[in-house]
């Protein structure tokens, strides 16, 4: 088992697993024993192959599922805290307009309209979305309904932000476009993000520390951290340091993989 | 707080309405209905089929405006009790449903007796009726049991098709049930509840006719069933073509009606009730 990296700062730690296990009442063996931590602020990828349990751990970080065994301390949860989360499909309310739709979380909690507004507002501004705000979601394209469901995960100021492959399903270009916005973010507001992905490029590109988990049931393989100096833009991209990550990081997917392809061989 | 850039606005709201295919939609079934009329008429003048075998449509019409008192009168009478069976159903379905939901318990001791009224010929149900219940009674609860059914599977079905994510959501910002209720399972559910009323209007029709008809046969009643059947004994089939007629305009107004509400609340956002955009 490779022992968590914690991270160079000094920052608290917002997230902790221990020996964290999950199997489904069908038996799959989805995750672990998984350890982990990641601190406040830290901007971290999940990546791995499909149905290596990057999801589940999300899931389980979020609350959302309970863990079949080990511990799992999420400070923002404990502490009463927003988490938000965005999931690999928009997942906005059709029947709702964008500005009632990023309301919901806050419409939850209690709060009336006439308070809320003014926050719905000025996250829909930070989004890029505010003359949008009174559109529904079948008139949005795919990345602006990804903006949408940003902004609703943004605006109970969440400690933590979980993102489960939200950009997997659209273009190249708006993706790029999402990339940069979505680091524009981070600097600004300073979230701790937890990404899951199955894009090498996209992991490096974002975060601060790429986990790599092995196949099902998913582990940590191997933890990369992505320490450029360069900023990250589109000059990065085409940069030789990036290639050298995006070289390490899929070496170690590849490992992660084989090493799991010659454990089920080895069982069977 | 700076943000992103916002986006640039597009003009998202240029729905260019399908004239050309609304025009067809109205043209065919007229075309259709035109042609239907005529043929019905050649057959009767050429065949010279006698009217109390098959009357010709203008004799039909003549006798709709001789005895539009009479069958004005009973088309209210039959109009009322559907519209009593329609909102039973309506209410009884939706409200059944919303319990089902909240309790498996109750899903699994209710559903099968559910099932058994829906299965069980509403013809066969009336005569029994009509012994245990007042006339009026017997007829609307009749139209009840032939419209609940459909309002009760089509608004279980929208409450358990609510997206997994949506609901995820609603569990990781601590939802209490009712906020899942109001927030997300009914307005989820929607298109689905609109689909079972439309079903359910023709069917209260059906119910109260049906239902008329046994009461007719009792010796009581004035509704239109009980017209047709009056009609029937008398040989004058021209009213009875009235009566069909008039049955026949009052099931498409109630479909259409329910319609209409179902395309006003559905319009902005549902694909079965927005405009191909061009």
């Amino acid at each position: 088992m490779v022992e968590p990296a914690l991270s160079s700062s000094d920052a608290p730690t917002a997230v902790r697993l221990r020996g964290v296990t999950k199997v489904y009442d069908n038996g799959t063996v989805a995750l672990g024993p998984l350890d982990l931590d990641i601190r406040k602020g830290e901007f971290v990828s999940l990546l791995g192959s499909s149905g290596c349990g990057k999801s589940t751990a999300l899931r389980l970080i979020a609350g959302l599922i309970a863990p079949s065994a080990g511990t799992l301390d999420v400070a923002a949860r404990s502490s009463g805290h927003a988490i938000g989360f965005v999931f690999q499909e928009p997942t906005l309310m059709p029947w709702s307009t964008i500005r009632e739709n990023v309301r919901l979380p806050l419409k939850l909690a209690h709060m009336p309209d006439a308070q809320s507004t003014a926050r719905v507002d000025e996250v829909l501004a930070q989004v890029g979305l505010a003359d949008f705000a009174g559109a529904y979601p079948r008139e949005l394209s795919g990345g602006m309904k990804m903006r949408a469901s940003l902004a609703r995960a943004l605006v109970t100021e969440p400690d933590i932000l979980l993102m489960d492959e939200p950009f997997a399903a659209l273009d190249e270009i708006t993706r790029f476009r999402l990339n940069n916005d979505l680091l524009a973010l981070w600097r600004e507001l300073g979230k701790t993000v937890i990404f899951v992905t199955h894009s090498v490029f996209e992991s490096v590109y974002l975060s601060q520390r790429v986990v790599v988990m092995t196949s099902r049931p998913g582990r940590v393989s191997a933890e990369c951290r992505i320490e450029s100096a360069e900023p990250r833009d589109d000059a990065f991209r085409t940069s030789m340091a990036y290639a050298g990550y995006c070289r390490d990081v899929s070496q170690a997917l590849m490992a992660a993989s084989d090493a799991a392809f010659n454990e089920t061989k080895a069982r069977a | 707080m700076k943000g992103l850039e916002p986006l640039p606005t597009v003009d998202r709201g240029s729905v260019v309405p399908g004239s050309d295919m609304q025009w067809q939609r109205i043209v065919w079934p007229v075309v259709v209905f035109v042609a239907g009329i005529v043929l019905w008429d050649l057959v009767v003048r050429i065949g010279e089929i006698p009217p109390y075998l098959l009357p010709g449509p203008l004799l039909v019409f003549k006798t709709l405006i001789a005895d539009w008192p009479v069958l004005s009168e009973s088309l209210g009478v039959t109009l009322l009790t559907a519209l009593e069976g329609f909102i039973a159903a309506a209410v009884g379905g939706i409200a059944l449903a919303l319990l089902f939901n909240q309790s498996k318990w109750l899903e699994y001791s209710l559903l099968p007796y559910a099932i058994v009224l829906q299965v069980t010929p509403v013809i066969a149900i009336a005569p029994l009726m009509l012994i245990y219940l007042p006339q009026q009674t017997a007829v609307v609860v009749c139209a009840w049991i032939v419209a609940f059914f459909p309002v009760l599977a089509n608004t279980t079905l929208g409450l358990n098709s609510v997206d997994r994510n949506l609901a995820g959501l609603f569990q990781l910002y601590r939802a209490s049930r009712w906020q899942v209720l109001r927030y997300l399972k009914l307005p989820a559910a929607l298109p689905f509840i609109l689909g079972g009323l439309r079903i359910a209007g023709g069917l209260s029709l059906i119910g109260a006719v049906a239902a008329e008809i046994a009461a007719g046969a009792a010796g009581a009643g004035s509704g239109l069933a009980y017209r047709i059947s009056e009609s029937s004994y008398r040989l004058n089939i021209p009213r009875m073509f009235a009566a069909l007629l008039l049955l026949s305009v009052a099931g498409i107004v109630i479909y259409m009606l329910l319609a209409l509400v179902s395309h006003g609340l559905l319009r902005r956002w549902h694909e079965s009730a927005l405009r191909k955009e061009k």
